[in-house]
């Protein structure tokens, strides 16, 4: 039990590696940085097969009980400083460990993500030859695969969102790789924060399920949910369901959060293989697929998850008829297959949504490698319209696209075929056909997706040559290390399907029975609870296969077909000045659909303000702006007021003092004192002899008189 | 030879009252002024010296406070008199101005 027990060593491979690279990596020889980031993600891929293997044979000895690891306690402890009170006034214990669960869910995403991962590791070391930031672009791949996999193995919502914030990082830092690109910095600054609007829907939701179940642990969380305690439509769990499906849809590209993905092509191919089409993007779903315990409490939540699904699917698929870049084709189709898997798990049918991730990461993953490979033999021309007549040239990057294109297309028996057939068949069979609508758009989907992947592939395989004679010259197979990984997902683009055999070919299954132990108990719980048929419909009627379900199949087998056709029939031959036949059938829909629906106008009006409807400025810069009036209008206006009439106080205060407290008051009676004293100064004229002769004078007088005059 | 009488002493003593008065009125040095006064002072003492050849002896007693109380004026004005012309570099009457307004 070597690996289950060291479960953490999976995370942390990578994690070795990434802090190799990014402390150490610039003076590292490219062997050296080879050896250690693909070594190290090999490693972790050995492990957890072996991790894998050492769990199915444990969890059949101890009755499919997810296996549970704590590493250490990451905040709080036993008696716990992280208490607090919930929602109905008992304490709760609170404590987060750093923790590790695997169970068959946990599983399937080890697999496929360090898996698909280790591939394209190897690819990048072909792609990514002779370009600059070698260590750092690897540095950051490890980060990601320590990031995704902490996600994927926690065994809380709180570890959980270490991982998710951290893959959301990644995703900035590998968007930017060509940082000197301001397009690629901008795309890069998008991502990050479309991502944190989702994640802050993300922590809300963590705060609610905290305050009402007194846990953030998976195990105790859903063990609660599923104890029958809570309703159906319990109204915090609604909330906090939908607000957790906010998160998703930020980081898995839903409606109306999708924005950032497409721009998100800025990073190298590589990049968009392993983070932006096969793993990272997935996480909304295996955090929704992870909850479902408390999703199927909440109707409203499940049926928003099923609605956002749907609209996103056709939505993207309709904008990636119509595009040109071959990366942005791709961009849509992958936001238009994750809409896929929200209206799968929406519709109650979360194993087959979870197929759905499975097998979309092997066949889109496969598709941006070669459509990687196509541009590194194209010197870095990235649209189609310059393109053509690639497929004699490239035969294995051909060869491997087309296996892709099947699968993704839905044609028999390639992998998509499986996944997306049992999506339509559970939103066409659920809650008694309640989602009938969300099916027909699926079906819409199903068929435009079979269109602009063909078209995709005519345009860039076939028709005539229309690119210049010296990158004409230059096209090459791509090396080895690039080819390899191709033909390997190209087998799972092939095979994986098998795994989701449905009953109704004479298969099991198989993926279903093992994501059992993950999902079953949910119909258990509704059945106790009485409404049974309620959201596990689907489920209940899968077991009993019926003739709808194979007419179903035929009839999106035929919508693939006619897809096919149609691409066939417009682009087989595509030459220079090739006409787009939506262009010259419904030019106002081709200009709306060329420009993504005016979406990122619109919010350049409403969200970000970067657009001035007339001279109103809203969003972000509208509220900047409105800031900065209120700043300079009102606090500084209301400043200045105060000091303007503090002046004005201080120059009647200053008047009053001068004239009034001095003049009248202090001065008066001076001047006055003087003004009547001016008759006694004029006595004191200051000369001795004066005085001495009035006195003689006087006396002489006095004399005159009493002598002569008084005798 | 006409007799001496008291009456003699006392013309004598008016003038030198009288010329003792317009020196201190006239002069402009303090020092001459200080003179004056003691010539005042003198015609007075020879009132009473004169005096006192009719009515006994108190006059001469007073005269010799007289005297005493001149020298003491006299010490005490030439002080004053020192002290002010360190000042002022003068002892004419026409600068002690310093009362004036």
């Amino acid at each position: 039990m070597f690996f289950l027990k060291n479960i953490w060593l999976i995370p942390l491979l990578p994690a070795v590696g990434a802090a190799l690279m990014l402390f150490f990596g610039r003076k590292l020889r490219k062997v050296t940085v080879n050896a250690v980031c693909v070594g190290a993600v090999v490693l972790a891929f050995v492990c957890a097969c072996g991790t894998v293997w050492q769990y199915v044979h444990w969890a059949a000895a101890n009755g499919h009980q997810p296996f549970e690891t704590s590493v250490f306690t990451w905040l709080g402890t036993d008696t716990g400083h992280l208490n607090f009170v919930k929602y109905d006034g008992t304490p709760a214990q609170f404590k987060i460990d750093a923790g590790f669960l695997l169970d068959p869910l946990s599983s399937l995403w080890l697999l496929f993500v360090t898996g698909v991962g280790m591939l394209i590791h190897i690819y990048s070391t072909g792609y990514m030859a002779h370009e600059g930031g070698y260590y750092r672009f690897f540095g950051y791949l490890n980060l990601f695969m320590f990031a995704m996999l902490t996600l994927i193995l926690a065994n809380n919502y709180a570890v959980m969102f270490v991982g998710w914030e951290g893959v959301g990082l990644c995703s900035y830092l590998l968007i930017g790789f060509y940082f000197h690109r301001k397009s690629a910095s901008n795309a890069a600054n998008k991502a990050f924060i479309v991502n944190r609007i989702g994640d802050a829907g993300f922590i809300l939701g963590m705060f609610f399920i905290a305050w009402y179940f007194g846990s953030v642990n998976y195990s105790t969380v859903n063990g609660l949910a599923r104890s029958g305690h809570y309703s159906i439509g319990d109204p915090i769990i609604t909330a906090a369901t939908l607000l957790l499906f906010v998160g998703a849809c930020g980081k898995s590209a839903q409606l109306p959060l999708y924005v950032w993905l497409p721009d998100a092509m800025e990073g190298p191919t590589p990049v968009s293989a392993l983070i932006h089409a096969a793993t990272m993007v997935t996480a909304g779903v295996y955090m929704v697929a992870r909850s479902n315990a408390l999703f199927v409490l909440a109707p409203t939540s499940m049926k928003t998850v099923a609605i956002i699904g749907g609209l996103t699917a056709i939505f993207a698929a309709s904008i990636g008829l119509v595009q040109n870049d071959i990366k942005r084709v791709l961009a849509y189709s992958t936001v238009s297959q994750l809409g896929y898997m929200f209206l799968a798990l929406g519709v109650g049918a979360f194993s087959a949504g979870v197929f759905h991730v499975f097998t979309h990461a092997f066949f889109k993953a496969l598709l941006f490698l070669g459509a990687g490979s196509v541009i590194h033999s194209m010197s870095g021309e990235q649209d189609m319209r310059n393109m053509g007549d690639l497929g004699g040239r490239i035969k294995v990057t051909h060869g491997t696209m087309f296996v892709a294109t099947l699968a993704i297309a839905g044609i028999f028996p390639f992998a998509g075929f499986f996944s997306k057939d049992e999506i339509l068949w559970q939103a066409y069979s659920a809650e008694h056909g309640a989602y009938r609508w969300l099916w027909f758009i699926g079906y819409c989907t199903a068929l435009m997706t079979a269109f602009y992947m063909f078209r995709l592939m005519y345009l860039t395989f076939h028709g005539k040559p229309r690119m210049s004679h010296e990158v004409e010259h230059h096209i090459h197979e791509s090396p080895k290390s690039m080819t390899a990984p191709l033909v390997i997902l190209a087998f799972f683009s092939l095979f994986a399907g098998f795994l989701g055999w449905p009953h109704s070919l004479g298969g099991s299954n198989r993926i279903e029975k093992f994501l059992e132990p993950v999902f079953a108990k949910e119909a258990s719980v509704l059945r106790a609870e009485g409404e049974a048929g309620q959201l596990a419909a689907g489920k209940q009627e899968v077991e009993h296969t019926s003739g709808a379900e194979y007419f179903l199949m035929i009839f999106s087998l035929g919508a693939a077909a006619a897809g096919w056709g149609m691409a066939w029939k417009f682009y087989r031959h595509a030459d220079k000045g090739y006409s787009e036949p939506i262009a010259s059938g419904a030019p106002i829909a081709y200009n709306l659909l060329m420009n993504k629906y005016y979406v990122d106008e619109g919010y350049d009006y409403v969200f970000t303000g970067r657009k001035e409807i007339g001279d109103l400025r809203l969003g972000a810069m509208g509220l900047g702006e409105a800031a900065s009036l209120f700043d300079s209008r009102i606090i500084d206006g209301a400043v200045n007021n105060v000091g303007r009439f503090t002046r004005l106080t201080g120059k009647v205060s200053s008047w009053w003092d001068k004239w009034i407290i001095d003049g009248v008051g202090v001065n008066g009676p001076a001047i006055l004192a003087r003004g009547m004293s001016y008759p006694a100064r004029l006595l004191q004229w200051g000369f001795v002899q004066w005085y001495a002769l009035l006195m003689v004078a006087g006396l002489a007088g006095f004399g005159f008189y009493f002598y002569w005059v008084a005798k | 030879m006409v007799p001496i009488t008291t009456l003699h002493y006392l013309v004598v003593a008016a003038a030198l009252f009288v010329l003792g008065v317009i020196g201190v009125l006239t002069r402009r040095n303090v020092v001459i002024v200080l003179m004056s006064i003691e010539l005042i002072l003198n015609a007075v003492n020879l009132n009473l010296v004169a005096f006192s050849r009719m009515w006994g002896l108190h006059g001469q007693v007073f005269s010799i406070f007289v005297i005493t109380d001149a020298a003491a004026e006299a010490a005490v004005g030439l002080g004053i008199l020192i002290a002010f012309f360190r000042n002022k570099e003068t002892v004419n009457v026409d600068d002690v101005d310093l009362m004036k307004w």
